[in-house]
C-alpha cells in the first residue's frame, strides 16, 4: 500500500484509468491546477470495471474500527455490496483535510463527506444507466451494486457503468438518503479487518520490512529531560552483528545492529555518562507540590454562571487528586525510515501522519512534500500515537547511517521514555440549600497544560482539550468551573479522554458527596439537578440536559437501580459528557479481602447515530476496562528523575479474571454520531469508588484505589 | 554464532544465530514469521506465544538453543491441514480491536483447548488470563474459546 493521491488514482493502478473516481466536497485548495479529468482532489471512493469498491481511508485504525465504520458510511450511501468493498489506507497527504486520528472524532467529522461521496457516484452511476437506457434517473433505483430500473426490469452493475459515469459531471449537492432508509449504517457488522487479525498477516509498524533493512534502538538518559555527557561503544561495537552507533540529538544515542537482537546486545553493552540535567532530584511529591502551590492562583474560567459568592446555605468542599498514567500500547513505538538524500520513505503506526511528515521533513532538512508516509496498522494507540518522536528518531537515524532502519522500542523504553497523562489536583465546592441542592457548585481544576507544555498555541490559557472534555451539565444557579495550568517538569501527553477523566472523576465523586449528605439517591439526586430541558453552550458544544437525563434513566433501568441488590454487593453511578457524546455507567462490586471486586458495569450511552452496534459494543468493553485498569492500580511514579514503572509487572493492566460482566447499551438516535472512544471512559473511576463509599462508607479522592 | 536446525510449521529451517538469542526474534527476523508479536520480552503479556511441541510457550524468554528438538508452531502453522478450529471461532465472534495481542491470545486458546476440550468458563478465564489485551477483548476471547470448544466437539 502507498499514500493515496489524486495523482496515484489516474496513473497507479492497473485498472484505474477505466474506474470510476469520485471526489465530492469542493477543493480547499487545487494541487494540480488545469489538469482537465480530474473531479476534484479529494478522492475517497474508486470503483473499478469489474464492480469492486476501494474506500480509503483516510484515518488511523488503532482498534477503533474506522477501517470498517467509515466504508460502511460512504457504501450506505452508494448502495454498494457490502461482501464486494475493500479498503486502502491513506498515508499523510493534502487531499484529506487533517488527518489526525484522535478525539473521538473520526466518525462525527466523516460522516458528511463519506456519505456526501457515496452519494455523488451513486447519483452518476444512476445517471449514467438511466441515460444507456433512455429513461429517466428518477424511475432507477439502486441496491447491492446495482442500478436497477423496474418497469423494464433492467439491472445493470457499478462495474458496467464506471466508464459512462466517469464522463458525468459530480454532483455538487448529491441528496443524502433519510436515516429511515439505511440499510448498513446501524446494522452490526463485521469488521473488515478480523480475518487478518486472527492469522497472523495484519501488518502492524513493528512488521514492515524492506531487504537490508537494520535495526536501532536508543540509549536515553534515565532522568527525565537529561542528556549525553558522552559515550563509549568499546563494547558495543564488539557485539556480533552491530553495524553503527550514532548520537541522536543531545539526548540519546542509537546502536544500529542488522537484527533486532545484535541492536539490542549492543545498547546493553553501551556505556553512556549522561548529564542529569535540572531533573535528578525529581520525585512525584515535587510533581504534586507544584500543583498545590498552585491552588490559590487565580484560575481562567471555563464556565460560569450567576455568583458563586452570593449563594447562602451549608458549605461542603472536598479535593481530589489523580496520578500520572502510561499508555502502554500493546505494541511499542517504532518505525521504519528510508532517507534517501532528496526524499525520505516513512511507514509507521502513527495517529498524525502529517506531523511525521511535517516534522522528519525538518529534522532531516527536506521539504514536507518529499517525506513519503504511509501508514501500517496501529497496535493500540490511545494517544500515544499522537506523538511522532519515535518517527522523528528513525528518520535521524536513517539519515545518519544512510540505510534503511527500523528503529524499535523496547516495553521499558516504552514506559519510562514516553509522554504521561497530566498530575491533577481537583478543588470542589458546593453550597446546599436546606433540601440538601447545591446553589453554589465550584471546580478548580489543577493540571497542567499538555499544548501549553508542547509549545502549541493555547487560547486565553486555556487549554485546547478542556473545550471537548470539561463542561459540566448539571445547571446549578452560581457556577464557577475553573482552569489552573502550573508548569510541569514531566513530558505530557494525550491519554484516552484527557482531561475528561480528570474532571469526571472529582465532579461524579462530589456529587455523590452531595446526595449522600443530601440523604438523597444517588441517581435521584442527578435527575433533580436535571429536571429541566436545559441547553448548555459550552464552547463549541450544545449540551443538553435531557440527553444526559436520558442516559442516566437508561443505565439506571438496565441496572434495575430501582431494585434491591443482593446482600454484600453495593453500587454506585456517574455520568459524564465529552467529546459531544453522553455516557453514565453503573457499577456494581463486592468487597473481597478487604478489595473491592467490580462484578458488573453497565454502560449507557448517546453518540447520537450508532454506526455499527458491533464495534460500538468492543469500544464499550474497551473504554470500561481502560478505566477500570487506570482506576484500580494506574499510576506512574518518580524517584531521583526516573519513572519508576518499567514493564507490565510494575504497571499493571487488567487480566481476564479481573474483568467484571459489562453490559453495554445505546440511545436509539438519528442526531449526527458524536465520538464513542473516549467518553465511556471517564464514567468509570467514580462510579466504582461511590460504590466503594455504599459499601464502606470510606471516600476515595485519590487514585489508584489500590495502592502498591 | 551457531547454526541451529528449526523445526517450525511442519518445516526445517536452517539459522545462523546467537545461541542465547531469544527465539521470537529468530521467528520474526531470521525466519520472517512476523505473525508472533513483541509485547514486553520478558514473560509478562504473552503476545509472543507460540507453541513448543504443542506447549503454549512464551517465544520471548526461550532462548533458540533450547528448542532444536522440538516442533514450533507459529499463528502462520496453525491451520495447516486445515486442523485449526479456533480460528474460525475468532472471526465468528469478531473479537480483535487493534489486534496485535490476538496471535498470541489465539496460540493460547489453541494449546488449552487441545488439552481440555471441554473446558468451563472458569478453566477458560484462567487459560487466557497470562495473555495481556490493552483493548479488552477478554468477553469476546472467552466466547471465541467456547465456540471452538463447542465447534470441535467431533474433531477430535
Amino acid at each position: 500500500m502507498s499514500p493515496v493521491t489524486r495523482r496515484q488514482f489516474l496513473v497507479g493502478g492497473a485498472a484505474v484509468g477505466a474506474g470510476l473516481v469520485v471526489a465530492f466536497y469542493l477543493p480547499r485548495k487545487r494541487e494540480t491546477p488545469g489538469r482537465q479529468n480530474d473531479f476534484a482532489p479529494n478522492a475517497y471512493l474508486h470503483i473499478a470495471p469489474d464492480g469492486k469498491v476501494t474506500v480509503v481511508v483516510a484515518r488511523s485504525e488503532m482498534g477503533q474500527g474506522v477501517r470498517t465504520a467509515l466504508p460502511m458510511m460512504l457504501a450506505e450511501e452508494l448502495d454498494a455490496d457490502w461482501q464486494n468493498v475493500a479498503i486502502q489506507q491513506a498515508g499523510a497527504s493534502t487531499l484529506f483535510g487533517d488527518q489526525t486520528t484522535g478525539g473521538s472524532a473520526s466518525v462525527r467529522t466523516t460522516w458528511d463527506p463519506m456519505r456526501q461521496a457515496g452519494a455523488a457516484a451513486r447519483a452518476m452511476l444512476v445517471a449514467a444507466a438511466a441515460k444507456r437506457w433512455g429513461v429517466s434517473a428518477a424511475d432507477c433505483t439502486t441496491d447491492k451494486g446495482f442500478v436497477i430500473h423496474s418497469a423494464s426490469n433492467r439491472r445493470v452493475g457499478y462495474g458496467e457503468l464506471v466508464e459512462d459515469a466517469s464522463k458525468l459531471p459530480v454532483p455538487k449537492e448529491p441528496k443524502l438518503k433519510d436515516p429511515s432508509q439505511f440499510k448498513l449504517i446501524g446494522k452490526p457488522t463485521a469488521r473488515l479487518d478480523t480475518p487478518s487479525k486472527a492469522n497472523g498477516t495484519a501488518e502492524f509498524g513493528i512488521d514492515f520490512r524492506v531487504a537490508g533493512m537494520k535495526y536501532a534502538f536508543l540509549s536515553r538518559c534515565p532522568v527525565i529531560g537529561g542528556k549525553v555527557a558522552s559515550f563509549d561503544d568499546s563494547e558495543t561495537r564488539k557485539v556480533a552483528g552491530v553495524t553503527n552507533v550514532e548520537k541522536v540529538g543531545g539526548s540519546a544515542v542509537a546502536v544500529v545492529g542488522d537484527s533486532v537482537f545484535a541492536a539490542l546486545q549492543g545498547r546493553k553493552a553501551l556505556k553512556v555518562a549522561w548529564d542529569d540535567g535540572p531533573n535528578k532530584l525529581l520525585n512525584t511529591d515535587a510533581v504534586f507540590e507544584v500543583l498545590r502551590k498552585a491552588g490559590g492562583d487565580k484560575g481562567v474560567s471555563l464556565q460560569s454562571a450567576g455568583d458563586i459568592g452570593s449563594a447562602k446555605g451549608r458549605r461542603i468542599a472536598a479535593e481530589y487528586e489523580l496520578p500520572m498514567l502510561a499508555h502502554a500500547p500493546m505494541e511499542p513505538e517504532n518505525t521504519f525510515a528510508h532517507f534517501l538524500g532528496s526524499s525520505c520513505e516513512i511507514w509507521t503506526p502513527s495517529q498524525v501522519p502529517q506531523d511525521v511528515r511535517d516534522s522528519v521533513a525538518a529534522a532531516v532538512g527536506l521539504k514536507p512534500q518529499n517525506v513519503r508516509v504511509n501508514l501500517t496498522l496501529l497496535g493500540g494507540g490511545f494517544g500515544r500515537r499522537l506523538e511522532h518522536d519515535y518517527a522523528v528518531e528513525a528518520a535521524l537515524v536513517s539519515k545518519a547511517i544512510n540505510a534503511p532502519v527500523k528503529v524499535m522500542w523496547t516495553r521499558e523504553d516504552d514506559m519510562r521514555f514516553s509522554v504521561y497523562r497530566p498530575p491533577s489536583v481537583h478543588q470542589v465546592s458546593a453550597v446546599i440549600n436546606e433540601s440538601g441542592m447545591p446553589v453554589a457548585y465550584t471546580h478548580r481544576l489543577i493540571s497542567p497544560s499538555i499544548a501549553e507544555q508542547k509549545g502549541m498555541p493555547v487560547d486565553a490559557g486555556i487549554d485546547p482539550d478542556l473545550k471537548d472534555e470539561a463542561a459540566f451539565l448539571y445547571p446549578i444557579p452560581n457556577l464557577s468551573n475553573e482552569y489552573v495550568s502550573p508548569p510541569c517538569a514531566v513530558p505530557l501527553g494525550w491519554l484516552r479522554s484527557v482531561y475528561a477523566m480528570q474532571v469526571a472523576f472529582a465532579n461524579e465523586s462530589f456529587l455523590d458527596e452531595l446526595a449522600h449528605a443530601a440523604g438523597t439517591d444517588a441517581l435521584q439526586y442527578r435527575l433533580r439537578l436535571l429536571a429541566e430541558d436545559k441547553e448548555i453552550q459550552y464552547f463549541d458544544t450544545r449540551w443538553q440536559t435531557a440527553r444526559l437525563r436520558g442516559v442516566l434513566q437508561l443505565v439506571a433501568e438496565k441496572s434495575g437501580w430501582d431494585r434491591p441488590l443482593p446482600a454484600g454487593r453495593f453500587r454506585g453511578i456517574a455520568a459524564h459528557g465529552c467529546f459531544g457524546t453522553y455516557a453514565a455507567e453503573v457499577v456494581e462490586i463486592t468487597i473481597q479481602d478487604d478489595e473491592p471486586r467490580v462484578e458488573r458495569v453497565v454502560v449507557a450511552v448517546d453518540c447520537g447515530q450508532v454506526i455499527n452496534p458491533n464495534i460500538l459494543e468492543q469500544q464499550l468493553h474497551s473504554a470500561v476496562i481502560f478505566g477500570l485498569s487506570a482506576a484500580l492500580r494506574g499510576q506512574i511514579t518518580i524517584e531521583h528523575g526516573q519513572i519508576q514503572q518499567v514493564n507490565f509487572d510494575s504497571y499493571p493492566i487488567l487480566r481476564n479474571n479481573e474483568v467484571p460482566v459489562i453490559e453495554g447499551y445505546f440511545v436509539e438516535s438519528r442526531e449526527a454520531p458524536t465520538g464513542i472512544g473516549e467518553p465511556p471512559v471517564p464514567p468509570l473511576a467514580p462510579a466504582l469508588c461511590n460504590a466503594i463509599y455504599a459499601a464502606t462508607e470510606k471516600r476515595i479522592r485519590k487514585l489508584p484505589i489500590l495502592n502498591g | 554464532m551457531a547454526e541451529y536446525t528449526l523445526r517450525i510449521n511442519g518445516t526445517e529451517r536452517k539459522v545462523n544465530v546467537a545461541p542465547d538469542t531469544p527465539l521470537l526474534w529468530v521467528i520474526r527476523d531470521t525466519l520472517e514469521l512476523t505473525g508472533t508479536k513483541y509485547g514486553c520480552g520478558a514473560g509478562i503479556c504473552g503476545a509472543c506465544t507460540i507453541h513448543l511441541d504443542g506447549e503454549a510457550t512464551r517465544s520471548c524468554i526461550t532462548k533458540v538453543s533450547m528448542v532444536a528438538d522440538k516442533a514450533i508452531t507459529t499463528i502462520e502453522g496453525l491451520s495447516q491441514n486445515g486442523a485449526n478450529f479456533v480460528q474460525p471461532a475468532w472471526i465468528a465472534e469478531d473479537v480483535s480491536q487493534c489486534g496485535y495481542c490476538q496471535s498470541g491470545q489465539i496460540m493460547q486458546a489453541t494449546a488449552f483447548l487441545a488439552k481440555t476440550p471441554h473446558p468451563t468458563e472458569q478453566e477458560i478465564i484462567e487459560a487466557m488470563n497470562g495473555n495481556l489485551c490493552r483493548c479488552g477483548t477478554y468477553h469476546r476471547i472467552r466466547r471465541a474459546v467456547a465456540r471452538a470448544a463447542a465447534s470441535s466437539g467431533g474433531a477430535r
